[in-house]
């Protein structure tokens, strides 16, 4: 442990808060791409990150080399977004918001309780490669976590292509535009329902990606893991502004570096409310600046 | 409107039967001796608090709240510590502050407190978070729910943290849980027919239309959570002195689901709704549950299912979100004049219908 305040601590918690912060934007991304076609906070992000983490369990245990485990992890990933939206989101499209996201927590419910039936409730341990879990120590007292670095690289791959096809691509322009005015969108002859499909589809292979990093930090993988990863995604989706993709981004680097800073400041008999302060904030910046820190969207007051 | 005598008569019999009925129920379960069932009855009766209460208001202002177990929550913790004996708190929470550590509050004064704290909590956050509308009320009233648990685990010297809380007096018994739960229904119908509760109804179906005649939503809105919240944390300490030892996990997600697909279930917005919801969803869940730990059919015997009742919640609840949105009954009630109504002309075709053939015969 570093001295507080020394500059060797700062350094300490600028790269733990990158590492998480680079997750929790991996999270966020996919809850506002299916936001911003839907209008649904789908609650059932977390239980795919689940899934897909038993989905790579089950192929490390048949001997699958690493990379491939991880490829099938984020394709299972995307897999399952696609069959969710067919079977319990497309079925209520045009739905009152609610109904959208109750269908959404029976997803969840659901996906959780399949995987205790099928592999019990308890945690199991899922053994990373050493080049995921090795720590350097680049000098003085510092420690550097490959996985801060697999995830920030990861992060910044995956965010720039989805950057770039956003910005760059018909298919990505007809999202963005799908975001902003379906009804305009439509009338361009943009295909919702086919841009909604690809929506859940990116959004939850940037999850399985994510959930790789998660796991790789807590060591153990178990049906309901998912529920706090979806609950950080929403605050970075709410601190960055609901519904856009750099919002997202933007909101999950912000998460990371807030948890880290008040990791390392609140004084040691306080620090387990850490959490109860994230969400003391994610209320209150719901309260005086709805729209997020980039402040798109005006919520509806009464 | 003038009901007609005969009906009025119908209605009387109906009346009267349903309260034998019940009255029946309730001894035969008292007096009955089984354990087995008095547990449900009275996890029932618990459960319908908790239905009644979220519909009361989310039902009835069409805004969703997921932090509800929250509620629960606090007043299970509150009534719980008041009523501790003192000898046990010097064990179980050698650091409370004094004037907790010395008392010892007896039943009901206890389970009023927590459901004033409830309440009070309720209105602090209601003050601000009620401004908002949908999604984002429910996002705040979820990160509500997070905070109750992240407190509870923390503030080891009040409630053990994730440590159970053991040896709460075993207080709730059939009587106590079925007066509250009388008492619950019977508010959240009166009010769901009083000028607040059809000013309510009138935001939620047109907020605007309701505005403009001079409903003031934020205040109506927050009479209910308030209300709400008390009758929540009522049953919260009901359930902690029916369960008499328990855990933060018990207050999160899980249950705030059930809770919300036995309302789903009967009905937002109609309190008979919300009896049957309660009913539908405890029996199957049970008949579930009593599955899980594995079966037999004929030869093949099926393995521990555990989970299953949780998927069965799931499904369900997307089947109805697809299929019948509005549950049950919508937001319409089960009345007895309706039912009067019914039975009535049965009858009445019934009597045609016998007449009918008579007066054929006499024709040629």
């Amino acid at each position: 442990m570093q001295a507080l305040g020394s500059p060797e601590f700062w350094i300490q918690q600028l790269i733990n808060a990158l590492g998480l912060g680079s997750q929790y934007a991996l999270m966020a991304v996919g809850l506002a791409m299916v936001f911003g076609v839907m209008r649904l906070i789908n609650f059932a992000h977390g239980t795919v990150m689940m899934a897909s983490a038993y989905i790579g369990l089950l192929l490390l245990q048949q001997g699958v080399p690493f990379p491939f485990v991880a490829l099938g992890a984020i394709a299972g990933a995307a897999a399952l977004g696609v069959l969710m939206e067919r079977i319990a989101y497309r079925p209520v499209r045009g739905a009152p918001d609610v109904v959208l996201l109750l269908n959404s927590f029976a997803v969840a419910v659901l996906l959780e309780n399949v995987a205790i039936l099928l592999f019990s409730p308890r945690s199991r341990p899922f053994p990373m490669p050493e080049v995921l879990t090795r720590v350097f120590h680049p000098g003085g007292n510092l420690f550097l976590p490959s996985i801060h670095l697999w995830a920030l690289g990861g992060a910044l791959l995956a965010l720039g292509g989805l950057g770039l096809f956003v910005t760059r691509t018909r298919l990505g322009l007809a999202m963005r535009a799908a975001a902003e005015n379906p009804t305009a969108a439509q009338l361009l002859g943009i295909e919702i329902g086919k841009v909604t499909v690809l929506a859940f589809a990116i959004g939850s292979a940037m999850a399985g990606l994510a959930v790789l990093f998660w796991t790789a930090h807590v060591g153990t993988i178990n049906p309901g893991m998912g529920f706090e990863p979806v609950l950080k995604a929403f605050v970075a989706c709410v601190i960055g502004g609901f519904g856009t993709i750099p919002g997202a981004v933007l909101g999950g680097y912000l998460l990371g570096a807030l948890e880290i800073a008040l990791q390392g400041l609140l004084p040691s008999g306080v620090v387990g409310y850490r959490d109860a302060l994230v969400y003391g904030i994610l209320i209150l910046i719901l309260l005086v600046r709805p729209g997020g820190v980039l402040g798109y969207l005006e919520a509806e007051r009464v | 409107m003038i009901v007609p005598s005969v009906r009025r008569e119908w209605i009387w019999g109906l009346r009267s039967f349903l309260l034998l009925l019940l009255a029946g129920a309730y001894l035969a379960l008292e007096r009955g001796g089984n354990a087995y069932l008095q547990r449900l009855a009275i996890l029932f009766l618990i459960n319908l608090m908790l239905v009644v209460s979220l519909n009361l208001f989310t039902g009835f202002t069409g805004v969703f709240s997921l932090g509800h177990i929250g509620f629960m929550a606090l007043g299970a913790y509150a009534s719980a510590i008041l009523t501790l004996p003192v000898n046990l708190k010097a064990v179980n929470l050698p650091d409370l502050p004094a004037p907790l550590a010395s008392i010892t509050l007896p039943f009901f004064p206890a389970l009023i407190l927590g459901g004033l704290i409830a309440a009070i909590v309720a209105l602090l956050i209601g003050i601000p978070v009620l401004r908002l509308s949908g999604h984002f009320v429910a996002v705040a009233t979820l990160g509500f729910l997070v905070i109750t648990r992240v407190v509870l685990i923390n503030a080891e010297t009040f409630t053990r943290g994730t440590r159970t809380f053991a040896g709460v007096p075993p207080f709730t018994t059939m009587g106590w849980a079925a007066l509250w739960a009388l008492l619950n229904v019977y508010v959240a119908w009166r009010l769901k027919h009083s000028p607040l509760g059809l000013r309510l109804l009138a935001a939620r179906d047109d907020p605007w239309g309701a505005k403009s005649v001079g409903v003031s939503i934020g205040r109506m809105r927050l009479i209910a959570f308030g209300i709400s919240a008390f009758f929540t944390g009522i049953a919260g300490g009901l359930w902690a002195h029916f369960l008499t030892a328990f855990s933060p996990n018990a207050f999160y997600f899980s249950r705030t689901f059930e809770i919300i697909v036995m309302m789903i279930v009967g009905g937002m917005g109609s309190v008979t709704g919300s009896i049957l919801g309660t009913l539908l969803v405890m029996a199957s869940t049970e008949a579930l549950r009593n599955l899980e730990p594995g079966f037999a059919i004929g030869s093949l015997t099926v393995g521990p299912l555990y989970g299953l009742s949780q998927i069965g919640l799931a499904v369900l609840l997307m089947l109805l979100m697809t299929f019948r949105r509005q549950g049950l009954l919508g937001d319409r009630e089960l009345r007895l004049e309706a039912i009067a109504e019914r039975l009535e002309r049965w009858l009445e075709r019934r009597k045609t219908a016998l007449e009918a053939p008579r007066v054929r015969k006499a024709d040629p």
